[in-house]
């Protein structure tokens, strides 16, 4: 009883072991052109740009084509969507969702389409594009993510998508040489502040064969980062500075514009 | 030239903003208001977040009244007593109009109140003024007497208790409906982000009957001291007034105030609180057809807090 239960669980922890630490064929080594991206008085979007190669070892198969997803996702955050609704004649918000720590920029870059890349059990799995990828909502006292067609969950994407925060391209990855390729990573002017994390998936004949992870942050710097900081930890001081500014500017203008 | 605003997290064009600020300076100093109620919804549409632009422009209303103020004090055009009597009230009502305006934030209904009490005010307030002005401008013409004696000398107002009387205004007046509408210009302006003058200036005529020539200076001095309070009170709990997008407005505000000032000095009376009537009705009835049209997008997103 006790050495079957022993023989048991040494299978079970040869198992996750194996699992674990899988025969890998490939190997992805990446990099960022830049890791930290500055927000300046006359910062108004950036690209950066996503390089890497694909390594190959004795037991790669040869010949191998491969497919390479790339998700940017940014500092997460509870968003909420709402729907406006005659009442009484006006437009007003009734219903709405909540999106719990959704990322506040995703962009999901491929070299296809994804449904050339993978079935639609693999893309769900792996979170291939928009429609799979996973946001949370709160329905009610409930957790859970919705179908892609749900109004509020279209509504939220395609919204982030107007302002650019939300993208999708399948063309956006070139392979250079069959194992070297490059992406750019287009942040618009409203981007939000903080850490970003870049997931690069390679596949090939529709399986996961390799996945690395990088980051880059967006920081504010200088003038900016000592106002914002004030702001928020010195709000006292910051509100007083900011009343005699006005102060002083209103007093300075009655001075220049004197008539007598 | 494009700058980025710290606390608005967008990057914005400083001569279109300066631009802005001038034009609703130019306004303000015309008609004697502060121009909130233009400058708030100027900004929103230039994509600055509601509870942004209410908290910043707060201070550039607070900018403009001071040199407006200045100028009147000069000419001895302010009763100091109203004044303080007016701000006993306006300080309550303006920490109460800031913890409303945190509770609304909080529940999400913040825009629909603003674009509501928009509605409400300005059409009411503007649809007043615009048929006031019509009337004595009629009467001007008919050759009728311009009635400068303020009709209807009493009213119930007049018998309430607590009467004091204000020097340099002539009048001898109840504290309490002057701590009222103190306090409740504080609230509205705390809440939506406008100096309230536009408000105040026809309650302080037709309700107190307070004399013209003292009227714009001491309300001047009210929008200025809640405007300086709703700064510091934004600043402190909300976090959200951004200095270099206010520091843009005033510079542009208190430029443009000055030449709406002499602008203002060659128009007539009536023909100034007709046009300001006017100006006030079209930006209410502009709130009114955006509440009242099917929205080009149902869909609104919000972010309600980074966490992570």
């Amino acid at each position: 009883m006790t050495a079957r239960l022993a023989r048991t669980l040494g299978w079970l922890a040869l198992a996750a072991v194996l699992a674990a630490s899988p025969v890998r064929a490939e190997r992805l080594i990446v990099s960022v052109s830049n890791h930290r991206v500055t927000v300046t008085p006359n910062y108004s979007g950036e690209e950066l740009v996503l390089f890497g190669s694909v390594e190959k070892d004795a037991t790669t198969p040869a010949n191998r084509t491969y497919d390479l997803v790339v998700t940017v996702a940014g500092p997460r955050a509870d968003m909420v969507t709402r729907r406006k609704e005659r009442r009484f004649g006006i437009w007003i918000n009734t219903d709405s969702r909540q999106f719990l720590q959704v990322p506040t920029y995703l962009a999901l870059f491929s070299n296809r389409p994804f449904d050339a890349i993978a079935s639609p059990e693999v893309q769900r799995r792996q979170q291939l594009g928009l429609n799979n990828v996973l946001l949370t909502q709160r329905v009610g006292p409930d957790y859970a993510d919705v179908v892609p067609d749900d109004a509020f969950r279209s509504a939220f994407v395609r919204l982030r998508k107007q302002h650019g925060l939300y993208r999708e391209e399948t063309s956006a990855v070139t392979f250079l040489t069959p194992t070297l390729f490059r992406t750019g990573i287009p942040l618009p002017a409203e981007v939000p502040i903080g850490l970003y994390n870049v997931e690069i998936k390679l596949f090939a004949e529709g399986a996961l064969v390799a996945k690395t992870d990088t980051a880059f942050e967006i920081v504010k710097v200088g003038f900016e980062q000592f106002v914002a900081t004030t702001a928020r930890q010195n709000g006292f001081v910051y509100g007083l500075v900011t009343a005699f500014m006005a102060l002083m500017t209103g007093w300075m203008a009655s001075i220049v514009f004197r008539k007598d | 030239m494009q700058l980025y605003l710290p606390i608005a997290d967008i990057p914005v064009n400083v001569f279109l903003i300066l631009a802005m600020g001038a034009a609703v300076g130019f306004v303000s100093g015309m008609f004697g208001i502060g121009g909130g109620f233009l400058m708030t919804p100027l900004l929103i549409f230039v994509g600055i977040a509601p509870a942004v632009a209410v908290a910043s422009v707060a201070s550039h209303i607070a900018a403009s009244s001071f040199s407006g103020a200045i100028s009147y004090w000069r000419r001895r055009a302010i009763d100091p007593v109203l004044a303080v009597v007016l701000l006993s009230g306006g300080s309550l009502g303006t920490a109460l109009g800031v913890w409303t305006f945190t509770l609304l934030r909080s529940l999400g209904q913040l825009d629909l109140m603003i674009a509501t009490s928009y509605v409400i005010l300005l059409t009411t307030v503007g649809g007043l003024m615009f048929w006031e002005g019509l009337r004595a401008l009629l009467r001007a013409r008919r050759g009728g007497p311009v009635t400068t004696r303020r009709p209807g000398s009493h009213v119930w107002i007049h018998g309430l208790p607590l009467k004091m009387r204000f020097k340099r205004s002539k009048i001898y007046l109840s504290v309490i409906p002057v701590v009222v509408i103190g306090l409740a210009i504080g609230f509205i302006g705390a809440v939506m982000g406008i100096g309230g003058g536009f408000i105040l200036v026809p309650l302080l005529i037709y309700v107190l009957r307070v004399p013209t020539s003292t009227v714009i200076g001491t309300s001047m001095v009210l929008t200025l001291v809640t405007m300086v309070f709703a700064t510091m009170l934004h600043a402190v709990t909300n976090h959200l007034v951004d200095a270099v997008l206010a520091l843009i407005l005033m510079v542009g505000g208190v430029t443009g105030a000055q030449f709406g000032a002499r602008a203002g000095q060659k128009i007539r009376g009536e023909h100034l609180r007709l046009l300001l009537g006017l100006l006030v009705l079209a930006v209410g009835i502009r709130f009114a057809v955006e509440l009242v049209i099917r929205p080009e997008d149902l869909f609104t997103v919000r972010e309600t807090g980074v966490t992570g």
